[in-house]
């Protein structure tokens, strides 16, 4: 192998003349607010549903105390010293589906580490062992997540189907529209254009095969994920963006008890 | 007739930085016309590769205002002017003078890479029958020019200089033009993993950026080839399909 001699550039040292900053500026802005009020919504264990209306941080409700809830309240095995919130149960597979997912790799390594802060711009560290050892080697069970996101696309879809249903104060329910049904529909499409137009999906879908022209049904998948994928960053955003609205509409919903614009049939 | 400031990078490994030029500049320019009428006027020594001016060598690729940039490509109106213009030679290769580097390291790892290896004829001419949307997807990284601005940009030559382990995004594309044709049959997922070193890739997507010929290196070849690693060597339950499965 050649000898290289090359000059090992300081930290943020660039001849760039551009705003090279506000990009990654503005991705760690996003995702730390996302972050602060996820977490925050999800360890208030209240406000997270209204009538029929279930906001995404919380679903499945697994364990939980509202009508939503799948086995009841608070399970006994749960450690008593322990906070409990349904969302604790759940979120863990969304947020490991975002946390491993190719685009937010890129845009968080360039963000919270600086590796690098933004293309060709000087590193502060000298050692890198990027994904190829632990613990970034863990990326690669990006797939695994997936799988759950995809079922809780599924699930998420078939609540917007119960925010159609609302009480029609004789103890029965009624078929209608309301402002948060729509706010729920909109989050699944955003969030199913965001699933399913994943790398991994992709390469499961079609990608791994080097001839798609003897498999018709996964070349159509191929062609459509691919298509999806061609701007999985917006989707990205737009899903992170929609979940939290979601939580939020709901959430205010609930602790100012109000009845949405709603049309019931 | 307007003149624009340079700031030309000039030396050799022993010495070197900017210097100062001022020439006249005209519409149409491009950064290397630049570069000529400076070696022609005020420094006949000044080094720079260069050969098609059409973009389609990729021999006169560098640094412009620090962006790793063809620069027969690039036109003088789309920069700003009214402050100097830096050109610089590509950092994550040697310095040989002034705007040129050695970037031989590229052809050597070329090298490394397991030649395209067809499966036997399907016919008794010797040919093969391929469909055209099984191959539009390789096409797409057959443009490659080898300017090697992807490999300048890439952190991990660049500022680690990790060139023992890691092959940089060209050859990745490389390798996935071979890897996904239909009529190869080698594996190189191995090599991709231990000494082509696809896992230091964290996927910043500077190398699609810089592409002059605009291929989506990142999400066409690199992602595609990391599933494929991540099937043969880190997928459990791919593992337990292989062992499963029934032989062909």
């Amino acid at each position: 192998m050649t000898e290289l001699t090359l000059i090992k550039r300081k930290f943020g040292e660039t001849s760039r003349s551009d705003t090279w900053w506000i990009q990654p500026l503005v991705v760690f802005c996003g995702l730390s607010a996302f972050i602060v009020y996820t977490t925050w919504a999800a360890f208030q264990g209240e406000h997270y549903h209204h009538g029929p209306y279930l906001s995404p941080f919380y679903a499945p409700e697994i364990f939980g105390n509202s009508e939503h809830s799948w086995f009841g309240a608070k399970p006994a095995w749960w450690p008593s010293w322990a906070p409990f919130s349904p969302a604790f149960l759940i979120l863990w597979a969304p947020a490991g589906f975002r946390l491993t997912c190719y685009y937010y790799r890129g845009a968080y390594y360039k963000a919270f580490w600086a590796d690098p802060p933004s293309c060709a711009v000087g590193e502060p560290r000298k050692g890198y062992r990027g994904e190829s050892s632990f613990p970034l080697i863990l990326q690669n069970v990006h797939r695994f997540f997936l799988y759950f996101a995809l079922v809780f696309v599924l699930l998420l879809a078939f609540d917007v189907w119960k925010a159609m249903w609302f009480d029609d104060g004789n103890g029965g329910k009624t078929f209608g529209i309301g402002l948060g049904t729509l706010i729920l529909a909109i989050n699944v499409f955003l969030l199913s254009g965001y699933t399913l137009g994943c790398h991994s999906l992709r390469h499961l879908v079609g990608g791994f095969l080097d001839r798609l022209s003897g498999a018709p049904i996964r070349r159509t998948a191929y062609n459509c994920v691919s298509c999806l994928n061609s701007q999985h960053m917006r989707w990205a955003w737009m899903s992170l963006c929609s979940v939290a609205c979601s939580d939020i509409y709901i959430r205010l919903s609930s602790m100012m008890d109000w009845t949405d614009p709603r049309i019931l049939f | 007739m307007a003149t624009a400031k340079f700031k030309v990078w000039r030396g050799d490994t022993d010495s070197s930085g900017f210097v100062d030029y001022e020439t006249d500049v005209s519409e149409g320019m491009v950064v290397l016309d630049a570069v000529h009428q400076i070696q022609a006027e005020q420094a006949n020594d000044l080094a720079v590769r260069w050969n098609c001016k059409a973009g389609k060598c990729g021999s006169c690729s560098a640094e412009v205002n620090g962006h790793p940039k063809l620069m027969c490509m690039t036109r003088l109106d789309d920069l700003p002017l009214d402050k100097p213009v830096t050109i610089e030679p590509m950092r994550a290769f040697p310095l040989v003078k002034d705007l040129v580097t050695d970037v031989s390291w590229n052809y050597q790892v070329k090298k490394k890479i397991k030649k395209f290896s067809p499966r036997p004829p399907d016919f008794e001419d010797g040919t093969w029958e391929m469909q055209q949307e099984d191959i539009d997807r390789v096409q797409e990284f057959r443009k490659c020019i080898e300017c090697f601005l992807c490999q300048d940009v890439c952190h991990v030559l660049r500022d680690h200089h990790l060139h023992d382990n890691f092959v940089g995004p060209r050859h990745y594309v490389y390798t996935a033009s071979l890897e996904m044709h239909p009529l190869d049959t080698e594996d190189r997922l191995g090599d991709l993993k231990e000494t082509d070193g696809i896992g230091y890739c964290n996927i910043t997507k500077c190398c699609t950026k810089v592409c002059p010929e605009h291929i989506t290196i990142t999400d066409n070849a690199i992602i595609p080839l990391k599933e494929r690693v991540v099937d043969q060597f880190y997928d459990p339950l791919k593992k337990l399909f292989r062992i499963f499965k029934p032989k062909e």
